[in-house]
């Protein structure tokens, strides 16, 4: 079985020269959705702009077994959905439904089709009303809804989601997580949201000053890192 | 006003919505040339253009008091002028001055707010404007809100912080607060370009943004487009031939 | 045609001029020409002009056929519109806001930054029905174009030098002044009536814009080059001080040039009447003001050529 993504010896430095990630080895499988916890600054983004070819390191990355090289990353950006954390910087077109077919158009895929396509995807994240509206109108949580259609309707192989969850009120939490849960895609979701990780999700890595410290179930590393926000009379310092 | 209200009133549905963005450009440019160059018995053809461009207003289904109130953002400027014209004894050409920049700004409006932005700027690229600078008009016009709306947060966190108490802080010091603010906020927008930039080259971005729509120009945009033209024209010419 | 008692033409026009400053105070520091002010010559001559200009400076700003500098620009536009809401105090209970010409230029380039004025002006003039459609080429010639290089002008030639902070100051200063300037010496040429006092202090209030916009400009330059040093641009010391001080002087110059012509009483008297009786007077008349125009434009356009191949040398 070729893993969807397999990552080996990657290592990467900031312009400034400040070290992000010291050498990750990471693997998905088809199927799999995993939780990637860290604190903030620990390199979870970092790792995430590797896996499409937004940022170059040292090491190898390969995506279903393609490396990722330039020649290579038109394919790739099909394969690798990235729904990046600000909902507002990923929809940058005037509509909703024009958003969702950028990706299609890219790709060369005629007019007709990509609206089709698009108007697919908008049905599956349940956002089909909106599609003649401006973006700024939209709610936080209507606006990941359809940063995920557009990702969607690109039929990728692997869906990452970057802090799906920050800034949703808890009834969006909800939806979003039902929401998915259902993408048939293999998932890798960055997150703070320990129960929407825990709902989602059986495997987790955890990230530490640029490397994978761990990497088990999702239980494992909450208890082992403490990796849950819960207050009882034993945590409270008195 | 609020830029949401003009892109409310834009998403209707009205004869006029439906034409080509083309057709409503050619006959506004039309009616601003034939007014701008209009210089007798102007009260009357003001009167008349403004009748038009009201009966205009409710055939394409928009709110007609709001719309003339929205028009009359450029009386100010105009009035000040006209009041010199009237204290130097020629009020004639400051009505001129007021009528013509109002019936302006209100032929501009009913175009404006009868076509979507993005429409009518391809549109506008149909008919020969650069596209790269059609592509920066689209792009601020989308983000004109969400950068607004970080300067009001960093502008009622600083009054929630005193920046609006004069008694004791040194005006120096506000400047310099003012200053570092924008400076922020600034590249706060910097960084969300590149992060724009980011989300478009993730999704396959080649070099040129991919235009969706397909706007064909049918029968009934250029009757209208003809129609729409001529009444203006026709309007000056009956008005200069009674006025004589 | 009546004439009113001096004493009320006064009280009028002192009346006009107080509405003006709290309108510009709190408004916008630079004229946004309506239209319907122009006389028809002045604006087909600046939209003829500005037409070509724009294209050439927008395939300049482009680079290539790569759109991917689109959204960088359009969101640095929307942050110069955002930019209007946070008040600078001026004292006595006033406040400016910043125009942004200047800033633009002297962080993203002279040719992005006209782009990003032209941009700007297009969106207030159809969204905001702030200044006219057919008066945009003037907007654009006076804002967009000539502003921005005067504005760029100082610092290209000293921003490299111990002068910077003067050169940013004196960037945004000059943008607004040539742009208030020759938006007002257009309104002049096309007979808008403005008596002696009204246009001394009218004068005056974009004296005290220009400053505000250099100090602004300069105070958000050096926050700005604290918090993202890469943002600023650092032209490399030009060679010859006296030619950029004479650049300056000749901008300088020349605007006032064209506004002291504009203002020629014949011109107004003429216009004032129907245009079809003395044609060829009215016609030397506007044709010199528009010439003094296209003169400005060409220097700042020649020295600035000269300053960029005096930069990359």
């Amino acid at each position: 079985m070729t893993p969807l993504i397999e990552v080996r010896g990657l290592r990467f430095r900031y312009e400034d020269g400040t070290a992000a990630l010291n050498g990750i080895d990471f693997r998905l499988d088809p199927g799999e959705t995993v939780a990637v916890f860290g604190a903030n600054g620990s390199g979870k983004t970092t790792f995430v702009l590797h896996l499409n070819g937004l940022l170059a390191g040292e090491g190898t990355v390969k995506v279903c077994g393609l490396l990722v090289e330039k020649k290579n990353l038109a394919a790739i950006r099909r394969k690798v959905g990235i729904v990046f954390q600000d909902s507002d910087s990923q929809l940058f077109m005037p509509s909703v439904l024009e958003d969702v077919a950028f990706g299609l158009l890219n790709q060369g895929m005629d007019r007709a089709a990509a609206i089709a396509r698009a108007h697919a995807a908008l049905e599956t994240v349940g956002m089909s009303a909106a599609a003649g509206r401006a973006p700024y109108h939209l709610s936080a949580g209507e606006k990941k809804r359809v940063a995920i259609a557009g990702i969607v309707a690109m039929e990728p192989d692997v869906l990452v989601l970057d802090e799906p969850t920050a800034n949703l009120d808890p009834p969006g939490q909800r939806s979003l997580a039902d929401l998915v849960a259902r993408l048939p895609q293999a998932k890798i979701l960055v997150t703070h949201d320990t129960p929407f990780a825990l709902a989602l999700c059986k495997r987790a890595v955890f990230f530490q000053a640029g490397l994978i410290s761990a990497d088990g179930t999702v239980e494992e590393l909450v208890s082992r890192f403490d990796w849950d926000f819960t207050l009882g009379p034993s945590k409270l310092s008195r | 006003m609020h830029p949401a209200v003009l892109d409310r009133w834009s998403r209707g549905s009205s004869p006029v919505h439906r034409r080509d963005a083309r057709a409503k450009l050619v006959a506004l440019l039309v009616f601003l040339v034939c007014l701008a160059t209009a210089h007798r018995a102007l009260p009357w053809l003001a009167a008349g253009l403004l009748v038009l461009l009201a009966a205009a207003l409710l055939w394409a289904r928009l709110p007609l008091a709001a719309a003339l109130a929205r028009a009359a953002v450029v009386v100010p400027f105009g009035a000040v002028f006209a009041l010199i014209s009237w204290a130097a004894g020629d009020p004639a050409r400051g009505l001129a001055l007021v009528a013509k920049s109002y019936l302006s700004a209100l032929a501009v409006l009913l175009v404006v707010a009868t076509t979507p932005l993005p429409a009518l700027l391809r549109g506008l690229e149909m008919m020969g404007a650069p596209p790269f600078l059609l592509a920066v008009g689209q792009f601020l016009h989308r983000y004109l809100f969400v950068i607004s709306e970080e300067a009001r947060h960093i502008r009622t966190a600083a009054v929630a912080r005193g920046a609006a108490a004069r008694d004791w802080m040194a005006p120096g010091v506000r400047f310099r607060s003012a200053a570092g603010a924008l400076a922020g906020l600034f590249a706060r927008s910097y960084r969300r370009a590149e992060e724009i930039h980011r989300a478009m080259r993730a999704r396959g971005f080649g070099g040129r943004i991919p235009p969706l729509g397909e706007a064909r120009f049918r029968g009934g945009d250029a009757v209208f487009a003809v129609l729409a033209s001529l009444a203006p024209v026709a309007l000056r010419v009956a008005v200069e031939r009674v006025a004589r | 045609m009546r004439r009113c008692h001096p004493a009320l033409t006064h009280g009028v026009t002192v009346g006009a001029l107080v509405a003006r400053f709290f309108n510009s105070c709190y408004r916008e520091p630079t004229v946004h020409i309506p239209d319907g002010f122009l006389a028809t010559p002045v604006w087909a001559v600046l939209d003829a002009a500005a037409a070509p200009a724009v294209v050439l400076i927008a395939r300049r700003a482009q680079r290539g056929f790569d759109q991917a500098q689109a959204p960088l620009l359009g969101v640095m536009g929307a942050f110069v519109f955002a930019a209007q809401m946070i008040n600078f105090p001026v004292g006595a209970g006033t406040t400016g806001h910043l125009v942004g010409g200047a800033l633009l230029a002297m962080t993203l380039g002279p040719a992005s930054a006209s782009v990003v004025m032209t941009a700007i002006l297009a969106i207030q003039a159809l969204v905001f029905q702030d200044g006219g459609v057919l008066a945009l080429g003037a907007n654009a010639v006076n804002m967009a174009l000539v502003g921005v290089l005067a504005g760029y002008l100082p610092f290209s030639l000293w921003g490299g030098t111990p002068w910077r902070r003067f050169s940013i100051f004196a960037g945004g200063f000059l943008s607004v002044l040539v742009s208030a300037v020759l938006a007002l010496s257009e309104l002049l040429i096309s007979g808008v009536p403005m008596p002696r006092p009204m246009l001394g202090i009218t004068l005056g209030l974009f004296l005290v814009s220009a400053i505000l916009e250099g100090a602004i400009t300069l105070a958000v330059l050096e926050s700005l080059e604290r918090i993202q040093p890469q943002a600023v641009r650092r032209p490399r010391a030009g060679r010859s001080p006296a030619l950029g001080v004479l650049a300056v002087a000749a901008v300088l110059l020349a605007s006032v040039g064209v506004l002291i012509a504009s203002q020629a009483p014949d011109a107004i008297q003429r216009l004032t009447r129907l245009p079809a009786q003395e044609p060829a007077a009215w016609l030397s008349k506007s044709a010199a003001g528009l010439g003094g125009l296209a003169l400005i434009y060409a220097a700042c356009l020649a020295l600035g050529r000269v300053a960029s191949r005096n930069r990359s040398a």
